[in-house]
């Protein structure tokens, strides 16, 4: 019973908060879905012609992806890494800059704008980690501090040195040389290479949880550091290296934005996808294989509440309240459904004790 | 450089530093209640942005902009409340629920708003107090402003003056502090947590409007620039003291009126500047929580008192009766 | 004021805390609540205090009988009571503690509360300082600061549970002094503790309770004996204790000292053989902890040398003591130790030796499995920690010790087991001993230290005052050193 509950709650609440808010903006509730899905896969989906949108949505799947699966790494130890805007927006300065920078043949420049992501990505999610080990600054406002900074190093940089030729704007730099774009299928933006980077992260952090030490080790950390140093784990050590492995993943999903989707520098750079991971890992409930479907659901709405604008004057930020209701709803029907449960057990206990 | 120095012991920027922070003000009150009594509302700058709509679209459609701020409190003490009960009832992390709400208010205050970017705006009219305001420097620093600024400093002195000098303001001091211990003196822990919740909610709500009805004026895509979560640094750099939060909002202030004075000097870093108070809000904690230095303190009770920020020992946990 | 409780039964799920207990307290009088560790007296208490309500049962306060559905309630009805740890607000100034929850006007009258706080504690011979932050209080104070509160909001039977933990000699002596003060007033008085010595001293009536149950009632004073029977069934004999064949030198300590606080006073300077154990005792808080925290590298001592097996380790990482077979296992099982929401089985991986990367789990289950069979753990390889009980998270502490170990350092052994549970951990402590493991163990059990130790250590206020043959001393000597008061025989530490 409270296991249906749990479901069906949510879901009444999304249905019915979804469907007030867009009565609310004078047109009815079908529509706009019709039209996100639509915009994202085609209608019916995955029609003809409707290459070039799956292929944007695979390229926005890929760093909500990304960056869920190293955000599970830090949920598991324990820690809440709000840094993570900033950990892909340095992903791809550090790829653009290679990008911008050096030139060799291809797949050697591929390689390195990949690498140089996950670097800077790391980097970034290091010095949270530092802050927060070294000097006591809880990891919610050292990230966001360092998110802030990396926004406005971005916006720095197409002002600034990386201008574009000519007029100074705030659009964006020149697109890079064609050499660093991942590569991708023809003529749509879709790339292989990228997409299976993202399900190998997801992979990855699995088989970490599942099958080895490291894994076991920084979950101890992360549910109780006393216990864990006492065990002889070096808690700050691997409370970095969570840090580390999510910057690095973030950092790709930066790449992947800056060479796989934009192919240039836009002050937007993350797409807020790395705040959007946190609310999508929150639904998965911690499960990297639940985050392929729930990302990609989640770039769905990213992608085609876009022409919401145009074809029906609805703001394309529905989307965006959308995913929030679903996960601010499910995570209020697993507690409802949590709280009755215990509710239910105690009073059964009551019964029992007193007769 | 030295320009800009200058320029900040400049009476008019003083007093446009002391107006301007009128916003952060009330919400940096407002959260500094909500976690004395234990509960985080991480949610504030979504919270502040809904708000600061839903000031603006009553003092709109009414052409009252004193109709607006009930408006905006009722928004803000409605999201603190969705906090409340995810915590205290369901047992929801506090951290989880506020983030979820900040992305969700962020983005239907944004759903909602959309027709109303661009509107004309509706400002709290100026008044200045007659005498005092022709007092030579206080008076343009301290009395020439309107009504909500003045509100937003008698809200910090009154939040002092509750918290440290009544019977209520101790017992609100005890729940965030040692829940169990405030329950055996018979104080309703987890209804007065909803209570101070609620009531902070309701003042980061009036700090949302302070934006939009008087700070920015109007409605526009992001009006609140992040601030929302300076707000929640800014609680720690208080040490959860209400008046040392005070002048943090004022230091934060003028840092923010000092860097974008320096703009005209170094214009390639137009867009830089004006973030500035970010890593700075970073220098501050690693200061704050810097072990020596707490060490240090220890053996001064006086500049304890001035300089340590400890945290309500409860923050953050549930309380429950058995 | 009398009071009665009749028949009181509280369960906590399968847990008979309270199993139909009847005691009468009469009006004036000091009476003890005798029992273990686990026996239901804090249950009891917190049922007469408002904390918990009984499952069923009456409170007769005067001949009337009385609901408590929270603590303001029994206040109301006049119960006051004392927490072991004082239920005090640290950062909040004294004055503040005092007047917090009291009815009275909104604004705080600060002044008339000091007034009246003086007063009170003038009259009991107290010294409080209205200003100084609680934090800053001894425990002793905190417990003052408590029961002028209570008194103040008209307290007339007091509880008092386990008061002795954690104050000192002179606090202790001083708060029996008042106690009975209280008595003389018409107060009534429960006093709850484990130590026997402790209630023949200041009560007039006794009643002992075991596993929730009342076992014995008696007026004092009664022969120790008697008591000690009512308790444990029978009479505590002193282990025979084997003559140990003193190896090499596990574990040697060189005037070791810290720079401030606890241990800073006097140097330390310790030998510990293969195969010894070392009781240390003293008042909660008095330097036992910063000593075992040294001994295992947690803490760097300011001076002095630290040495295991003949090895120096002075300045050496916790996680080097460890690669040298040095385990510490604190008091808080699940705080410090074991990791809440792991399995049995995965607690094994992580104390295990394979340190391959990838787990070999269909391994590591059967190890699992096998070790809760062998330490009769209640619970599977799937439990997790904070499902088990205290007993038997003790049992999977012991069951991660490495095989080979050279010292075991330990936080109160068998705090909050029972019996049987206490029993087996120290079959196993002493197994330990026989492969030649040197134990350390601090306790508050005067028999326990008696019982096992080879040596004692004694600790008093952030040093060691006496070092003594457990064989050769008894329990009033180690209680006077506890308070400070060095005998000045044989044995005593320079």
């Amino acid at each position: 019973m409270s296991r249906v509950n749990s479901v069906l709650l949510p879901a009444a609440v999304v249905v019915a908060s979804v469907v007030g808010l867009l009565l609310l903006a004078g047109t009815n509730p079908w529509d706009p879905l019709k039209i996100i899905v639509e915009g994202s896969i085609g209608w019916p989906p995955l029609e003809e012609g409707a290459a070039r949108k799956v292929g944007d949505t695979f390229m926005v799947w890929v760093p909500i992806a990304l960056a869920s699966a190293g955000l599970i790494v830090t949920f598991n130890a324990g820690m809440w890494n709000i840094g993570i805007e900033g950990q892909i927006i340095m992903g791809a300065i550090a790829s653009a800059w290679i990008a911008r920078e050096i030139s060799v043949s291809r797949p050697i420049l591929v390689f390195l704008v990949i690498l140089a992501g996950a670097v800077g990505g790391l980097l970034w999610g290091l010095l949270v980690g530092v802050l927060r080990t070294a000097g006591g600054v809880n990891e919610i406002f050292g990230g966001l501090g360092l998110d802030f900074v990396a926004l406005s190093l971005t916006t720095y940089l197409i002002i600034g040195p990386w201008a574009r030729s000519g007029v100074a704007s705030t659009s964006g730099t020149d697109p890079f040389p064609e050499d660093s774009y991942l590569p991708a299928l023809g003529a749509i933006k879709l790339s292989p290479l990228a997409v299976g980077i993202a399900l190998l992260a997801l992979v990855g952090v699995w088989l970490l949880f599942k099958g080895t030490l490291y894994g076991l080790k920084l979950k101890a950390v992360g549910r109780n550091r006393p216990s864990s140093f006492l065990l002889g784990i070096p808690t700050n050590r691997y409370l970095l290296g969570a840090f580390m492995i999510c910057g690095a993943l973030a950092g790709v999903a930066g790449t992947s934005q800056a060479l796989g989707f934009h192919q240039r520098l836009i002050p937007a750079i993350s797409g807020n996808y790395g705040f959007l991971a946190i609310l999508v890992v929150l639904l998965a409930r911690f499960r990297p294989f639940l985050v392929i479907p729930i990302s990609f659901f989640f770039a769905m709405i990213a992608v085609g509440s876009s022409s919401l604008q145009l074809r029906l004057d609805v703001n394309p930020s529905l989307g965006g309240v959308l995913q929030g209701v679903l996960v601010l709803s499910a995570m209020f029907g697993l507690g409802w459904a949590g709280y009755r449960a215990l509710k239910e057990m105690s009073a059964s206990e009551a019964k029992a004790g007193s007769g | 450089m030295i320009n800009a120095l200058v320029d900040m012991f400049d009476t008019a920027t003083i007093a446009s530093i002391v107006a301007g922070a009128s916003a952060l003000m009330f919400a940096t009150m407002g959260e500094t209640i909500s976690e004395k009594a234990g509960v985080i509302n991480l949610s504030v700058d979504g919270s502040m942005m809904l708000s600061a709509l839903a000031g603006f679209v009553v003092a709109f459609e009414t052409d009252n902009v004193w109709l607006g701020f009930p408006a905006a409190a009722v928004a803000g003490m409605i999201v603190a409340l969705v906090v409340a009960f995810g915590s205290i009832k369901l047992s929801l992390n506090q951290v989880a629920v506020g983030f979820v709400l900040f992305a969700l208010c962020t983005e239907l205050s944004r759903f909602l708003g959309q027709s109303y970017v661009g509107r004309p705006p509706v400002g709290v009219p100026a008044w200045d107090i007659p005498g005092l305001s022709s007092i030579p420097f206080f008076g343009p620093v301290l009395f020439d402003h309107n009504l909500m600024v003045y509100l937003a400093y008698i809200t910090v002195i009154a939040t002092y003056l509750f918290m440290y000098r009544t019977r209520r303001g101790l017992e609100l001091q005890g729940i965030g502090e040692r829940p169990e211990a405030a329950h055996a003196r018979g104080v309703p822990v987890n209804r007065l947590r909803y209570f101070y919740t609620a009531l902070g909610g309701a003042l980061i709500g009036i700090g949302g409007a302070a934006f939009s009805l008087d700070v920015i004026l109007g409605w526009s895509d992001r009006p609140t620039r992040n601030l929302g979560w300076i707000v929640l640094a800014i609680v720690i750099f208080g040490g959860w003291h209400p008046l040392r939060a005070a002048i943090g909002v004022l230091l934060f202030g003028a840092l923010q009126a000092y860097a974008i004075n320096l703009v005209p000097e170094y214009p390639s870093l137009s867009q830089v500047l004006p973030s500035i108070p970010f890593p700075a809000m970073i220098v501050v904690l690693v200061i704050v929580n810097w072990k020596a230095l707490l060490k240090w303190l220890d053996r001064y009770p006086f500049l304890r008192a001035i300089l340590r920020s400890d945290p309500p020992t409860a923050i953050g946990t549930r309380f429950e009766v058995n | 004021m009398s009071l009665e409780l009749r028949d009181i039964h509280k369960h906590f799920g399968p847990v008979r805390a309270n199993d139909g207990i009847s005691i009468t307290v009469e009006t004036g009088t000091l009476h003890g609540l005798l029992g273990e560790n686990g026996a239901g007296k804090s249950t009891l208490m917190k049922v007469l205090s408002g904390f918990h309500s009984a499952d069923s049962g009456e409170i007769i306060l005067d001949g009337k009988t009385i609901k408590l559905a929270s603590p303001v309630d029994a206040i109301a009805a006049g119960i006051g009571m004392l927490h072991q740890d004082p239920l005090v607000f640290l950062p909040f100034s004294v004055i503040d503690n005092f007047v917090l929850g009291s009815p009275g006007e909104r604004r705080l009258d600060r002044a008339a509360a000091t007034r009246e706080l003086n007063e009170l504690s003038e009259r009991y011979g107290f010294n409080l300082d209205p200003e100084t932050p609680a934090r800053l209080l001894t425990v002793g104070e905190r417990q003052q600061l408590e029961i002028l509160r209570l008194l103040w909001l008209g307290a007339r039977v007091l509880i008092l549970d386990e008061p002795t933990t954690g104050i000192s000699a002179d606090q202790r002596a001083k708060l029996f002094v008042t106690l009975k003060a209280l008595a003389k007033e018409g107060m009534s008085v429960i006093f709850v503790s484990h130590k026997l010595e402790e209630v023949a001293d200041l009560c007039e009536r006794v009643t002992v309770m075991t596993r929730g149950k009342v076992v014995g009632e008696a007026e004092l004073p009664v022969p120790p004996e008697q008591l000690v029977e009512m308790m444990f069934g029978q009479a505590i004999e002193i282990r025979d204790r084997d003559q140990v064949s003193l190896g090499s030198s596990h574990l040697a300590l060189d005037s070791i000292r810290t720079a401030t606080g606890l241990l800073s006073e006097e140097p330390i300077s310790l030998e510990v053989q293969a195969g010894e154990v070392i009781g240390i005792a003293g008042m909660e808080g008095s330097g036992q902890d910063t000593f075992l925290r040294i001994c295992c590298g947690m803490r760097a001592p300011k001076e002095g040398r630290v040495a295991v097996g003949g090895q120096d380790m002075t300045g050496k990482h916790y996680r080097d003591y460890l690669a040298a077979d040095v385990k510490y296992l604190p008091a808080g099982r699940l705080e410090e130790g074991l990791i809440e929401g792991l399995t049995i089985t995965e607690h094994f991986v992580l104390a295990g030796e394979d340190r391959s990367f990838f787990v070999d789990w269909g391994a590591a289950r059967k190890r699992a499995v096998e070790q809760v069979e062998h330490y009769t753990i209640k619970g599977t390889e799937a439990s997790t920690a904070e499902s088990l009980s205290g007993g038997n998270q003790q049992r999977v502490l012991l069951a991660m010790l490495p095989a080979e170990l050279t010292v075991l350092l330990m936080e109160h052994p068998t705090r909050g087991l029972d019996i049987e549970s206490a029993d087996w951990v120290w079959e196993q402590l002493l197994a330990r001993r026989e492969q030649g493991t040197s134990i350390l163990f601090a306790s508050a059990d005067l028999d326990e230290l008696l019982r096992y130790s080879d040596r004692i250590l004694v600790f008093f206020s952030g040093r060691v005052i006496g070092e003594l043959d457990a064989s050769a001393t008894n329990v009033d000597e180690i209680g006077l050193l506890i308070g400070g008061r060095r005998s000045g025989t044989e044995g005593v530490a320079s």
